[in-house]
């Protein structure tokens, strides 16, 4: 393919991708029977503007495939062929198959062909109300065979009627074409010609007489006339051999037609050998990790981008105004009276930097829709396979958050709704037993509060059952047998790596994703996942996310000379050490007992090796902290300021150093690291193997 | 200069089609429907208007047709994007006053080789 048109490709890609989104939605809707004419048409033109893009670039196997879509919304579109759920059911498959090709195409990785050629039988199946003789995908038909002996030019009579002019088509051009394919010689044909007087400017009176040698074919000038084929008189015929040599006229003739045949469409399929059709299906696209990772580009509203420019410019009237109060102090002014002015252009850099930040974060800052619109469709197909009746409601889908925690929350929340549909919602006829709609509801929300985004996925099935919870963590060991726990305790069992509540494995749930990895995921975010149910009443999951990963609301602790931060929503509480509340066990383990939970104390000069003011538990600070779901207590000197810290990552700037999750500068310039818990806990539970216990 | 319109609903397209005439020296601008074209092309004249068919608000074909009763676009040519199974298209976009038509798939050099042909 030119260089020139991959520069198109991604924009090309970006816009399929929303384009079958955009098909996606409106087919769902056509499902619910409300099919509007405008509805089809917005199908029918994102179907189209794929086919005609995907064509150009050349990736012709997926124009091929569009076209057979497109086939079948244009008869749904005039009316000819009536929107059945049989139709709509196939056309949501394609735009799945579409996603995959047009993925495989971006990425380099191989489409799965057999599920194409399958569809796209059933899509002729479909169309033709027939078997469809099995063809897969139709070629194109070929070129028009090659011209009937034609030797060595041709007489053209061109007449055009008296409207030409109104196309905006222009004899001249024509003659001028023709002119590059031989030799020719023309003769104007006035006799049409009105008296000037009677000549009406806007109106052709001429014809041509036109003989042409050389060597070119009748479609060459066929083409040159196809746009005023309809608005002339046009005779073309062979020249009677001449002298000329045949021979030599007929090997050019098939080299111009070779030039000529077809363009851009490359289809893969045709390059592939014959046996690649019997690739097993199961075999998924493999993909080429894109550069980058999750670097794509993001497409932001142009009012957040004029903010900007608003902001940057009131930056550049703040600077020049810092700039006279320097230039005047030079100048020996009295610096009290320019005092005043500075600290007023300092408190207004201030406050233009504060929204410039916030402006530019919310660059970052999409809809959470993005990620919500996904579930309609996998709601819809879910239900149909297990046979549920489920209505699924979306609130809150404006609520904005930062594209990488969208990207990353997607997954986890797909399974978490997989999983009310699958374990929590009841087969109808189950729920009209226990006095419930047969229809069953599954909710998601998003909202903000403070610093957080809230998602919360309910469903008003069967909830969880604690007994059942605790009996399975007995036979897998994970809770000593017979020892029980208070409800929500057992629900978070769910969580537990290898925790698995289905009786049977399912192919919806049961893909060896866990809960364990929902939550992992989440708290790699720096979020946190908290489960209620109600028996009988149904289950309700909250997640709580940071809305950004870039900046960190954090907590400064000093130990020794060091500052580090710790995250302010992992902190619990900080409280003075009372030594009668210290337990030691086995020698290295203190454990400080807090309100009948005893907390294990990690020392952090101990753990980093750093020379601290005091070494005694009850002249520093326990700052209790939360990470993967245990609490733990970190000796600290000093608890110092709580501020906004921008998160630098050391694995970019250094190298990845457990017990961090990063870096920051602080205002006097100082790096702090960034203090991560989970990391920690992993680093204490290290240190306390590799050291063997003393008797205390 | 020749100046050209461009009218697309496809970014992707729009931009392939606006790179590959401005790097030929053509002095383009570019409409994302048939509206926003219309308008444009009151507000100055162009030499060549070059759209889409299918295309949200207004289509190419509803677009030929009211610049075709523009006194300025009588005689200015109009040239559709059309797919090549749509022979009705290219037909309906010639009555509605079309000049004529460019097959989609095309190249950057197809393109060229067109528009030069029309406006030299």
């Amino acid at each position: 393919m030119d260089d020139m048109m991959s520069q198109f490709l991604e924009v090309f890609f970006e816009e399929s991708f929303e384009g079958l989104d955009v098909m996606e939605t409106a087919l769902l809707e056509l499902d619910s029977g409300d099919a509007d004419l405008e509805t089809i048409n917005t199908i029918f033109r994102a179907a189209h503007s794929i086919k005609g893009g995907s064509a150009t670039f050349g990736l012709g196997e997926v124009s091929e495939f569009t076209h057979l879509v497109e086939t079948l919304l244009d008869e749904m579109r005039d009316g000819s062929r009536p929107v059945t759920a049989e139709a709509v059911n196939l056309l949501l498959q394609s735009v799945d198959c579409l996603r995959e090709m047009l993925n495989a195409s971006r990425d380099g990785g191989e489409p799965d062909r057999q599920r194409i050629e399958q569809l796209g039988r059933e899509l002729h199946m479909l169309r033709d109300g027939d078997g469809g003789d099995g063809a897969g995908i139709p070629r194109e038909e070929g070129e028009t065979t090659a011209g009937e002996g034609e030797g060595c030019g041709w007489r053209i009579q061109f007449r055009p009627h008296a409207n030409l002019f109104q196309t905006g088509n222009d004899p001249v051009r024509i003659l001028r074409e023709l002119a590059d394919l031989g030799e020719m010689e023309v003769t104007a044909d006035l006799s049409a010609l009105p008296e000037f007087a009677l000549m009406d400017p806007e109106s052709s009176y001429c014809a041509w007489q036109i003989t042409l040698r050389g060597p070119a074919s009748r479609e060459q000038i066929g083409e040159i006339f196809a746009w005023v084929e309809d608005d002339c008189d046009l005779g073309i015929e062979p020249l009677a051999a001449e002298v000329d040599e045949p021979e030599a006229a007929g090997v050019d003739q098939e080299g111009v037609e070779a030039e000529k045949s077809p363009p851009a469409i490359e289809s893969p399929t045709d390059t592939e050998p014959a046996g690649s059709g019997t690739t097993p299906a199961a075999k998924p696209a493999t993909r080429r990790a894109r550069a980058g990772g999750e670097a794509s580009s993001i497409r932001v509203g142009i009012d957040k981008v004029d903010d900007i420019i608003n902001l940057v410019g009131e930056l550049v009237i703040t600077q020049s105004m810092l700039g006279q109060v320097g230039d005047r102090l030079e100048e020996g002014e009295e610096a009290d009276s320019l005092l005043e002015k500075l600290f007023a252009g300092l408190a207004q850099l201030e406050r233009n930097t504060r929204e410039l930040q916030e402006s530019v974060m919310r660059i970052r800052m999409l809809p959470i829709s993005f990620v919500f619109n996904r579930f309609p469709r996998m709601v819809h197909d879910l239900s149909n396979k297990l046979g549920k009746q489920v209505e699924l409601i979306l609130s809150g889908d404006k609520t904005e958050l930062d594209k990488t925690v969208m990207e990353k929350i997607g997954d986890p929340l797909v399974h978490l709704v997989r999983n009310a549909i699958d374990h929590g919602i009841e087969m109808p006829e189950e729920r009209e037993r226990a006095g419930k709609s047969p229809v069953g509801r599954v909710e998601l929300n998003a909202y903000h509060k403070g610093g957080n985004i809230i998602i919360e996925i309910s469903d008003d099935g069967k909830g969880l059952d604690a007994g059942k919870l605790l009996a399975k963590a007995w036979e897998k060991g994970l809770l000593p047998e017979g020892e029980t726990l208070p409800d929500e305790k057992a629900y978070e069992l769910i969580f537990h790596p290898g925790f698995s509540t289905a009786e049977e494995v399912s192919d919806v749930s049961g893909r060896g994703v866990g809960m364990d990895v929902v939550r992992k995921n989440i708290n790699s975010l720096g979020g946190a996942v908290e489960i209620e149910s109600q028996p009988g009443k149904g289950t309700r999951l909250t997640i709580r996310l940071p809305l950004t990963l870039s900046i960190l609301d954090g907590q400064l602790v000093r130990v020794g000379e060091q500052t580090y931060v710790l995250p302010l929503t992992a902190i619990i509480e900080s409280l003075e050490i009372d030594r009668r509340n210290v337990k030691a066990i086995s020698g290295q383990m203190e454990l400080y007992r807090l309100r009948d939970e005893f907390i294990p104390i990690i020392r952090l000069y101990e753990l980093f090796g750093i020379e601290p003011d005091n070494t005694r538990l009850d002249e520093g600070l326990l700052v209790i902290v939360e990470g993967d779901g245990q609490h733990l207590g970190l000796l600290v000197d000093d608890l110092m300021a709580q501020q906004q810290v921008v998160i630098k990552s050391l694995e970019v700037n250094f190298k990845k150093v457990e017990g961090f999750s990063g870096a920051t500068i602080l205002g006097d310039g100082t790096v702090a690291l960034i203090l991560d818990i989970s990391g920690l806990i992993k680093l204490a539970r290290a240190r306390a193997a590799s050291m063997p216990g003393e008797a205390a | 200069m020749a100046s050209i319109l461009a009218v697309d609903d496809s970014a992707s397209m729009r931009q392939m089609v606006v790179f590959t005439l401005r790097g030929a020296g053509y002095d383009v601008t570019e409409a994302a429907d048939g509206e926003q074209a219309l308008n444009l092309a009151k507000s100055r004249k162009f030499n060549l208007v070059l759209t889409d068919i299918n295309m949200p608000k207004m289509d190419g074909i509803e677009l030929t047709r009211r610049l075709r009763a523009l006194p300025a676009y009588k005689f200015v040519p109009i040239i559709t994007l059309t797919t090549e199974s749509a022979t009705d298209k290219k037909m309906e976009g010639k009555a509605a006053g079309a000049t004529g038509w460019i097959v989609k798939p095309f190249n950057p050099n197809q393109l060229i080789a067109t528009i030069k042909k029309v406006i030299g």
